[in-house]
């Protein structure tokens, strides 16, 4: 018998972590599915609410939003079906602050398997990611019952910037998952910085104002631009693009213009390529910190 | 005879102390030179495992045996040198393997089983044997955490011991089971060794190590101190006097 490599039946001789990144998480699926359903057993096991937790907190927020902004600053009056307005902003934002906070502590979290056994490791911000989307559905379920009541009547650019605002909202809470998940392993001060973006967040995207506000005040200037280069403000744009805008009634919506920026499909598209790329540097941050991983926990 | 593991001028090194806040870390950086204390686990060891061959890997406690594992597992890659394996890896680092404590025996099961390599069919076709091995058919719905020691040890092992692998790694496992459990624990891993797969079997039980295994890797202070056949390992360890203190975990 010879030692050469290949002709093993077993293989070559590889090393023995899987190094080959989310490729090999969504090799895994079967394992992914079983982290994801134990995230969804574990995060409200012994609680009295269990999952209505989920919806509960998110209505609770909307009830005191649209109290205060829509009806004590009387934004209601100016913007039309303010409500609807909050709620399809309201689903993209507190996507990404969960996805952020969930995924920053999935490592840590998962310390014990990371610390023994070979998985790759990119399966926890993954899963937390996944579980976060699994919360997302009946939100959306919300969204288009409230749509077909008041009467939505969506083109076809709704449709796209819908795929596009939750496609850019996909990818850029993964990369922030990954890449935030490794950096808690090593700084735990990260947890501070994400409480303090997750606020930023929620005043950053168009939710509690609409975008006539902005443009009122930044527009044509270069703010405008940084603006728009948030991620979560382009997908919010889209989500309303998507469901808010197509489902005002003809006439209500001369009172604010303009209702989106222009080139609102075209900025999509090049946001959805940067948070592509953005998965991938956070891939090669996670990489980088990973081999320390079983150490440093 | 192939090689299964290939390990060539390993080294692996531990920070002691982290400076963690960027305080300590100018503090430090003015204090002469950001340094953190390190220490050696694993110091240049090389060696190789032929296929189907079972090696005992003794040592006293810190002298590296459990980091070379985990090195070998792959759930530490080596700072220095390279690690190379042949083929799929399962065994039990640590006793409570990667259970998690709300779940219940049944969910770990399956959890454990996926994170093993295995895929749904091939958990559901050896579930029963698992839970047969375990001896836990009464305590498959309470989550582990309420489980005694013993008895993750025993799920842990049989989870592992389920997996078609071909590197059995244990580490110390059979310290906490009862002497029925040790037993069959063994039987159950001179099997896989007659199945041709290959076993790296770490243990300070000599009687244990010389049953299963040809070969002993003696480990001191990281180095690899002994390369050879077990019973010269265990004089080499000085083990031989108190041989007969805890040989009952021998029998098989």
């Amino acid at each position: 018998m010879t030692t050469a490599v290949g002709d093993h039946p077993l293989g070559p001789l590889r090393p023995p972590g899987d190094t080959t990144g989310l490729f090999g998480v969504f090799r895994r699926r079967y394992l992914l599915k079983l982290l994801v359903q134990k995230e969804l057993r574990v995060r409200y096991q012994a609680s009295l609410l269990g999952l209505a937790w989920s919806y509960m907190k998110p209505l609770v927020r909307f009830s005191m939003y649209y109290f205060v902004i829509g009806l004590l600053l009387g934004l209601r009056d100016s913007v039309p079906l303010f409500a609807l307005h909050i709620f399809t902003a309201m689903i993209m934002t507190s996507f990404f602050t969960e996805t952020l906070n969930a995924g920053t502590k999935s490592v840590v979290k998962n310390k014990s398997l990371v610390r023994k056994m070979n998985v790759p490791r990119e399966m926890f911000p993954v899963a937390s990611t996944a579980v976060t989307t699994y919360h997302m559905i009946p939100q959306f379920t919300i969204v288009i019952a409230a749509c077909l009541l008041v009467g939505w009547s969506p083109d076809r650019t709704a449709f796209i910037a819908g795929a596009l605002g939750i496609s850019i909202m996909l990818t850029i809470s993964l990369a922030v998952a990954l890449a935030f998940s490794a950096l808690n392993v090593t700084f735990r001060d990260i947890g501070n910085f994400v409480e303090t973006i997750g606020m930023m967040v929620m005043w950053s995207a168009p939710q509690l104002y609409p975008w006539d506000f902005v443009v009122r005040i930044i527009g044509g200037t270069w703010l405008e631009q940084v603006y728009l280069a948030n991620p979560v403000a382009m997908a919010t744009l889209l989500n309303q693009r998507a469901f808010w805008t197509p489902a005002i009634p003809p006439g209500e919506a001369t009172e604010i213009m303009p209702l989106m920026p222009e080139h609102l499909l075209t900025r999509g598209f090049i946001m959805l390529g940067c948070c592509l790329l953005l998965v991938g540097v956070a891939q090669l941050i996670f990489s980088r910190l990973e081999g320390n991983f079983a150490e440093r926990l | 005879m192939a090689e299964s593991v290939v390990v060539d001028h390993v080294s692996k090194h531990f920070t002691m102390l982290n400076a963690r806040t960027l305080k300590q870390r100018v503090v430090r950086a003015r204090q002469g030179g950001f340094r953190n204390p390190t220490f050696l686990a694993v110091d240049d060891a090389s060696f190789t495992i032929d296929q189907g061959e079972a090696v005992g890997l003794m040592g006293l406690n810190g002298s590296g045996k459990s980091t070379l594992l985990k090195l070998i597992s792959g759930v530490l890659r080596p700072d220095r040198g390279t690690v190379l394996t042949r083929g799929r890896i399962a065994g039990l680092i640590e006793v409570s393997a990667g259970f998690h404590p709300q779940l219940s025996g049944r969910e770990n099961i399956y959890l454990n089983g996926a994170i093993l390599g295995m895929d749904e069919d091939e958990v559901d076709q050896k579930f029963d044997q698992i839970v047969d091995f375990a001896d836990l058919e009464r305590f498959l719905d309470t989550p582990v955490g309420r489980y005694s020691s013993g008895m993750s040890a025993r799920l842990g092992f049989a989870v592992a011991a389920s997996v078609d692998s071909d590197i059995f790694i244990i580490d110390e496992v059979l310290a906490v089971g009862d002497p029925p459990f040790k037993k069959k624990c063994l039987q159950r891993i001179s099997q896989v060794r007659d199945e041709g797969r290959t076993i790296v079997f770490v243990s300070h039980n000599t009687t244990q190590v010389k049953r299963l295994c040809e070969r002993a890797l003696v480990l001191e202070g990281g180095r690899l101190g002994f390369d050879g056949p077990v019973a010269d390992a265990v004089h080499y360890l000085k083990y031989d006097e108190d041989d007969d203190e805890d040989a009952e975990g021998g029998e098989i």
